[in-house]
């Protein structure tokens, strides 16, 4: 029982980032009608959006210090932060400490404004064109996107830590009623997964209960009839792909301290998104989300040693085979609608 | 000529003189001078334009005639590497078996994946395909370590129990692959002035086989069977209604491409005997799609042109580095020339994959025909300003 829990668990952090992404996807999917090959690339800029803020942060100027001297004599040269000029020691050290956190702040209005500029700027003008030539032309801004973070963040993994509040482990089991030390699970993990529930359940209630939303959902259903209706649908659509970007960064940001950010982590992403998207059902909100979770959790569970025992590899491919079944035996995959991407 | 008109007779005949002469063609600077790096007349790299340029013609088979994006080619590619090595391995160091059964072996795995892919078409399609590629991937990488060598690659060893042939040659080194007593790396060198071209046996080798292929992919596109994969293409629903089933033909198709991508897998480790999983990574799978892309999706010429474009790139501009481009603006004041560096820095050297995006991009915008159809333009462009001209001189005497 332990043993399940703990998997289950351990399934979470990577579903939801998985969740967070093709929640992306499909709401870019299910609005624009838009395969958007470049999303992973969105998702490692939210990362590198949290890299840049610790950077910016822990910017320092040299300092004399005259009361003491390094090993030759001479009056110590200190590093210091300009955070400590402005908010003071203690509060500047709380500021750099929270870094990744307040990266959410940073990152939003970063990433929807490189959600608009690229769907206004390149994406608008492929809506009339095949779903080959999106996938492709994605694929290129993808690799340039990389590229571009390669060549300012260098090719190594970054490592960046979670506030000192959220380091280390806790005991899991001991509080559901278990022997203590079966449960062990970090707090960061934790913390993500609130806080992809904490997105998701934002971005429903925003598609449920505002005007805003329902124009949106009305738009996805029938496009063509929102607009005759006197509403301007390809501006919500345009924000909706802000949306749908910053969605992506928030998951990326919030994933640097589970996996110091590369500037390739996006494309690995990508792939098992796209997979779980498609089991998920395309266009399918609810969808997507369940079968990142249920896709992650599947993955741990893969990943146990009694299960690799008995079949060797399968937590490389357990991910891909469910979808292969599933596409062969639901093709509309899990929750999917009648009509979407059936060409 | 072998059953083609004259068009395409004469395109084969030019495809053949730019290969059989790409050793000058391709080297068209005097050694050492300052150009020479861009000389691209080396055995190595030119193996490497015909072998993915082999790749690319199949991959256009499938995804320029059907329509259908595969996203997972690379798999096949490596299929094919691991099964020419451990023909290498047990049977002898000849490279036909090799190859036969590189080819073999890649399209029944093909025949398998299209089976199975085939059953659902557009983006689902492209997903399945790259599914299957990233789990021969995550297998050939951890469980299959027996048989593909895992994260080292699968290599000749010393103790390989070669059945014909012998485990060793005499000076107790690994044998290196040949066909009849002919070593592929054999090459001949040949130093006109300043020049130096070098001819090697695996090139030609190599370029024999892709000129076969390239025969092979312009009776496909002009048969009865390559009008059927295009009407699978322009329209699948109506060939449903006219009670065609497309499906055996898309996985004929399916089948032939990835054959084509395991000859090209074959190929490549018969001119460097080993393979490694890195082979069927996606990335390896995208590139084969770039290549298609750039030269010209569903054009007879366009993926030898892509795949020869994008090797150069990867293996000339990847070699500039920043030294080499202070020498070539060292001709501007010093403040422009650092500007100049500067600006350009990004997009070579270790850069290239970032000037590779961005020409991609332009292409599926711009063009999206690929170079071929920019070539077909320019031609255009030239050729109504030589007819506009004797109209105008015509209308003047009536002024």
């Amino acid at each position: 029982m332990d043993a399940i829990i703990l998997q289950i668990l351990n399934g979470l952090d990577k579903g939801s980032a998985y969740a967070l992404i093709a929640l992306g996807l499909t709401l870019i999917f299910g609005t624009l009608g838009v395969v958007n090959f470049a999303h992973g690339a969105l998702f490692m800029i939210g990362a590198f959006c949290a890299v840049t803020l610790s950077k910016l942060l822990t910017l320092s100027h040299t300092v004399i210090d005259e009361t003491r001297t390094d090993f030759l004599g001479n009056p110590l040269k200190v590093e210091v932060p300009y955070v400590y000029d402005v908010f003071g020691q203690a509060t500047g050290d709380a500021i750099i400490d929270w870094a990744v956190p307040l990266s959410i702040l940073f990152a939003i209005p970063v990433m929807i404004l490189i959600g608009v500029v690229m769907e206004r700027g390149l994406i608008k003008h492929f809506y009339k064109r095949p779903h080959a030539d999106q996938i492709l032309v994605t694929f290129g801004l993808a690799i340039v996107l990389q590229e571009i973070i390669k060549y300012y963040y260098g090719a190594n993994p970054i490592p960046t830590p979670a506030p000192a509040a959220f380091v280390g482990s806790f005991d899991f089991g001991a509080l559901i009623g278990f022997e203590p030390g079966q449960i062990i699970y970090p707090y960061w993990r934790l913390v993500y997964f609130a806080f992809a529930a904490v997105i998701i359940a934002a971005v429903f209630a925003f598609l449920q209960f505002t005007t805003f939303g329902m124009v949106v959902r009305a738009g996805m259903a029938d496009r063509e009839t929102v607009g005759l209706l006197g509403i301007n649908i390809d501006k919500r659509f345009t924000i909706m792909f802000g949306l749908a970007a910053a969605v992506a960064g928030l998951a990326g940001v919030m994933y640097t301290p589970i996996n110091s950010p590369n500037y390739h982590m996006g494309m690995d992403f990508l792939v098992l998104s796209f997979v779980v998207v498609v089991v998920g059902g395309m266009g399918s909100l609810p969808g997507a989300v369940l079968a990142g979770f249920l896709l992650g959790i599947l993955e741990s569970f893969a990943s146990m040693r009694e299960v690799i025992a008995i079949i060797p590899g399968i937590n490389q491919v357990i991910i891909y085979l469910v979808a292969i079944i599933i596409l062969l035996t639901r093709p509309r995959g899990l929750m999917g609608r009648k009509g979407v991407m059936e060409d | 000529m072998f059953g083609l008109d004259k068009k395409d007779a004469s395109l084969l005949l030019i495809v053949a003189v730019l290969v059989a002469f790409a050793p000058f063609l391709l080297n068209p600077f005097p050694e050492g001078s300052a150009m020479a790096q861009f000389n691209a007349g080396y055995p190595d790299l030119m193996q490497r334009f015909v072998i993915f340029g082999i790749f690319a013609i199949g991959f256009n088979i499938l995804f320029g005639l059907t329509g259908y994006l595969s996203f997972g080619h690379a798999a096949f590619l490596g299929v094919g590497s691991y099964a020419a090595v451990w023909m290498f391995k047990l049977l002898s160091m000849n490279v036909l078996p090799a190859i036969i059964l590189a080819v073999i072996t890649a399209g029944i795995f093909a025949l398998i994946i299209g089976y199975v892919s085939l059953r659902r078409s557009g983006i689902y399609f492209s997903i399945l395909t790259l599914a299957f590629a990233q789990m021969s991937f995550a297998l050939a990488y951890s469980v299959l370590t027996p048989i593909t060598g895992g994260e080292t690659g699968l290599q000749l060893a010393l103790d390989d129990p070669r059945i014909f042939g012998s485990a060793t040659t005499a000076d107790g080194n690994i044998p290196v692959p040949g066909l009849f007593g002919l070593e592929m790396r054999d090459s001949m060198e040949l130093a006109l002035g300043g020049w130096v071209f070098t001819f090697n046996f695996g090139y030609y080798f190599c370029a024999i086989i892709m000129l076969v292929a390239f025969y092979l992919s312009i009776r496909i596109f002009r048969s009865p069977f390559g009008m059927m994969l295009r009407a699978v293409k322009s329209n699948q629903q109506r060939l449903n209604y006219t009670g065609l089933n497309p499906r055996p033909y898309t996985l004929a198709a399916f089948v032939i491409s990835g054959m084509y991508a395991g000859l090209a897998g074959g190929l490549m480790a018969s001119m460097d005997p080993l393979a490694g999983a890195e082979r069927m990574f996606w990335t390896a799978s995208g590139e084969v799609v770039l290549m298609t892309i750039l030269g010209g999706v569903g054009t007879l010429i366009g993926p030898v042109l892509g795949a020869g474009m994008i090797k150069y790139m990867e293996n000339i501009i990847s070699k500039i580095n920043s030294d080499i481009l202070h020498g070539w603006f060292a001709f501007l004041p010093d403040g422009l020339e650092d500007l100049v560096v500067t600006m350009i820095y990004p997009f070579i050297g270790k850069g290239w994959h970032l000037t590779l995006g961005i020409v991609f991009m332009l292409v599926v915008i711009f063009l999206p025909g690929g170079l071929v159809e920019g070539g077909q333009r320019l031609a255009r462009l030239m050729g109504r300003k030589k007819a506009e001209q004797p109209k105008s001189a015509k209308t003047e005497p009536a002024e």
